[in-house]
């Protein structure tokens, strides 16, 4: 099982015909996603990476039954992008684009709240339950399918705190990036409740930033909510107050938001803090009672993850 | 991106808002001339810098004639200014603003902000204008009023009306107040700004209201809407190293310790600072090459780590996703090659094409020093920075 993407899930790609789209949408073919449409407006009726593309996403869905998008249009028009997503109703929408201006996304957090669609990010790596859908930009080859749910504001940071679980063969039922931008669709205790619910998610790595204060809400939940493990990690415990760490979103300001203070809502949540990024994994596996020596992914998994072609992306 | 006060009281005048007569000068004969123009019986003479706690650092004085506006623009133009927020090594006054003094009855504060646990911006004001908002926000968060605003239907009448009567202003007060702050919230949208803030907004005397000061900050991600707020960057304002990153992209801040670190994304980057802490070192610098780093953008961020004369080792931690290892690599060994640099370099790399990385520095014919994890990487580049502290 996982949460929100399986082999059900069927994509389009907003922007497919773009360099970064048609780059990834080739990507998430490789790893066995469904990608059954593109939308690019003025190309309806053309084919791209053998996915016909349509001009509008309503003519996307009514045509091929497409239940996601993932939209990969440059910053001015991804908050419309999101918006005709929402319009056609799909179930889930993952903008993966950063640098979004605050005030569009101000706009589609008001229009979410009349909305069937969930977002994931903006200024985020995506979604991937492995084996079965990957949606963004993630390798899929450091994943491993199993019982352990991701949720992280990070991308790179993410894929690292997957390597180590992988390498200690310890699988993921889903990985959820939820961006790094101050407005974003779904939070932390979003992600939470999907993985309390989900039986198949036995614990969870939730892995929180400098600024704001959706990991103290999360912790707050887990709290009440939440017996399965729960794994924390937040960045920036060195970064200095007033400055925007990369991530917009990414900032202490008026003294809130530091660290130490979702550090300490999360050891008062009873979640197992780490306060090196290189403990994710060991504490992980401590914590499902696995030793650490156990199971290095095999020859095969390791063979299958060189296969997969990379090239570069701008992001 | 931060602007001037005397920037954005030129911006908020464009929307209605009333903000104290006055011109920005450069010298001090200047701020003579400008004093004698202004005529009031005291004119206020402000040092200009992206910083507040201006007043508390000797930046913000009376003066009751021109002559004495002139001594004191001479006493702050090119001082070391430090406030609370510059931090020990102070910011040079290069600008001064010299506006008219007013006849004070009150100090409020206004703010415009995006709340982003609400997704929606808020309007908030307070009685206790004047004083660091963060402090009332932390001792009488009572004292703070805020309205939430529907993107949809924009900030209403009755919204403004509720904060104004909540300052206890007079009907007459209010009828002033409540365009002034809708003016506000204009501002605050039509120039896509992530914070505005007037502290103090003044009543005066004849019962007017006044922003005295003005701070407004500008989202970075919606400047491509305004080609015209490009000249308004001060750039001795900003770290030249930081100055010169952002020429290649590249996402660089500079902190005060000896081991530079070069990272591809905003959380491992931070998460990289923070592990280099664990081991007893101190990061020289935040650096997000970005998801992308081509090998040109992998030299330049070398260059300007190593421009930083405290920097004792390098310690590059990637994780290969859709920036190849072998690319990084590459770029990593050309740098060295052209740079000549002496300073100890730890190379951990992981993920795609990692492999094909390794070889490149093995074979460069170059010292670097390879690491195992982020753990290990971290206590290598400490102990070639010479230990931990």
């Amino acid at each position: 099982m996982s949460v929100l993407v399986d082999k059900s899930t069927r994509l389009i790609v907003q922007g497919l015909t773009g360099r970064e789209g048609g780059f990834h949408a080739q990507q998430m073919l490789d790893y066995g996603t469904k990608v059954v449409a593109g939308v690019t407006p003025g190309k309806g009726g053309t084919e791209h990476l053998g996915v016909p593309v349509f001009n509008t996403v309503a003519e996307a869905v009514k045509a091929t039954k497409a239940n996601a998008s993932v939209i990969f249009v440059p910053p001015p028009f991804a908050a419309d992008a999101i918006l005709e997503a929402f319009d056609a109703a799909l179930s889930l929408v993952i903008c993966i684009t950063e640098g979004v201006p605050t005030l569009d996304m101000v706009r589609v957090a008001a229009a979410s709240k009349n909305s069937k669609s969930r977002l994931i990010g903006p200024n985020c790596p995506g979604i991937i339950s492995p084996g079965k859908c990957k949606i963004g930009i993630m390798p899929g080859s450091i994943h491993k399918e199993g019982h352990v749910g991701v949720v992280s504001r990070s991308g790179t940071l993410t894929y690292e705190a997957v390597d180590q679980l992988t390498h200690l063969g310890i699988g993921q039922s889903t990985c959820i990036g939820i961006g790094g931008d101050p407005i974003i669709g779904t939070s932390f205790l979003d992600a939470i409740k999907l993985f309390n619910e989900d039986r198949d998610t036995h614990a969870i790595v939730m892995i929180g930033e400098i600024g704001g204060n959706a990991e103290e809400v999360a912790a707050e939940y887990i709290k009440k909510n939440v017996k399965k493990p729960v794994v924390g990690f937040i960045a920036g415990q060195t970064a200095p107050p007033g400055r925007r760490m990369g991530h917009a979103g990414a900032i202490i300001s008026g003294g809130q938001g530091t660290a130490a203070e979702k550090y300490k809502a999360m050891r008062a949540a009873g979640i197992r803090t780490v306060q090196s990024p290189a403990e994710i994994g060991h504490t992980m596996a401590a914590a499902l009672g696995k030793s650490a020596s156990q199971s290095k992914p095999s020859a095969k998994e390791k063979a299958a993850g060189k296969s997969k072609k990379a090239t570069k992306k701008r992001k | 991106m931060k602007i001037h006060e005397y920037q954005a009281k030129a911006i908020l005048a464009k929307f209605g808002v009333p903000v104290p007569r006055g011109e920005v000068v450069l010298k001090k004969d200047e701020a003579r001339a400008v004093a004698e123009r202004l005529g009031t019986r005291v004119v206020v003479v402000k040092a200009q810098i992206h910083a507040g706690g201006r007043g508390k650092g000797g930046g913000v004085k009376l003066a009751k004639s021109p002559d004495e506006a002139a001594t004191l623009a001479e006493q702050i133009l090119g001082m070391k200014l430090v406030t609370p927020q510059t931090g020990e090594e102070g910011r040079i006054v290069r600008r001064l603003l010299i506006e008219e003094g007013l006849d004070i009855k009150r100090e409020l504060y206004l703010g415009v902000l995006v709340d982003r646990t609400v997704g929606a911006p808020i309007f908030m004001a307070s009685a206790a204008g004047g004083m660091e908002i963060e402090e009332v926000a932390k001792d009488r968060p009572e004292a703070i009023l805020r309205e939430v605003i529907d993107p949809a239907t924009g900030f209403q009448p009755y919204q403004a009306r509720k904060l104004a009567f909540g300052l206890s202003l007079t009907p007459e007060q209010v009828n002033v107040a409540v365009p002034f702050f809708q003016s506000l919230y204009r501002a605050f949208v039509e120039t896509d700004a992530s914070m505005l803030e007037i502290n103090p907004c003044v009543v005066t005397g004849d019962g007017k209201l006044v922003a005295l000061d003005a701070k407004v900050t500008f989202d970075d991600n919606a400047l491509y809407r305004h080609p015209e707020f490009k000249d308004l960057r001060d750039l001795d304002e900003e770290t030249p190293l930081e100055v010169e990153a952002s020429k290649f992209k590249l996402n660089y801040i500079k902190l005060d310790g000896d081991i530079a670190c070069m990272v591809n994304g905003a959380g491992l980057a931070m998460a990289t600072m923070d592990i280099i802490k664990l081991s007893g070192g101190s990061p020289a610098n935040f650096l997000d090459v970005g998801g992308g780093a081509s090998e040109e953008q992998v030299k330049n961020a070398f260059r300007i780590l190593l421009s930083d004369p405290n920097v004792k080792a390098v310690f590059v931690n990637i994780f290969g996703g859709i920036l190849r290892c072998d690319v990084l690599a590459s770029g990593v060994v050309n740098a060295a090659k052209e740079l000549k640099f002496k300073i100890p370099v730890v190379v951990r790399m992981e993920g795609t094409n990692v492999q094909q990385g390794k070889e490149i520095l093995k074979h460069s014919g170059l010292n670097f020093a390879v690491a195992d994890g982020m753990k290990d990487g971290a206590e290598k580049a400490v102990a070639l920075a010479g230990g931990a502290r």
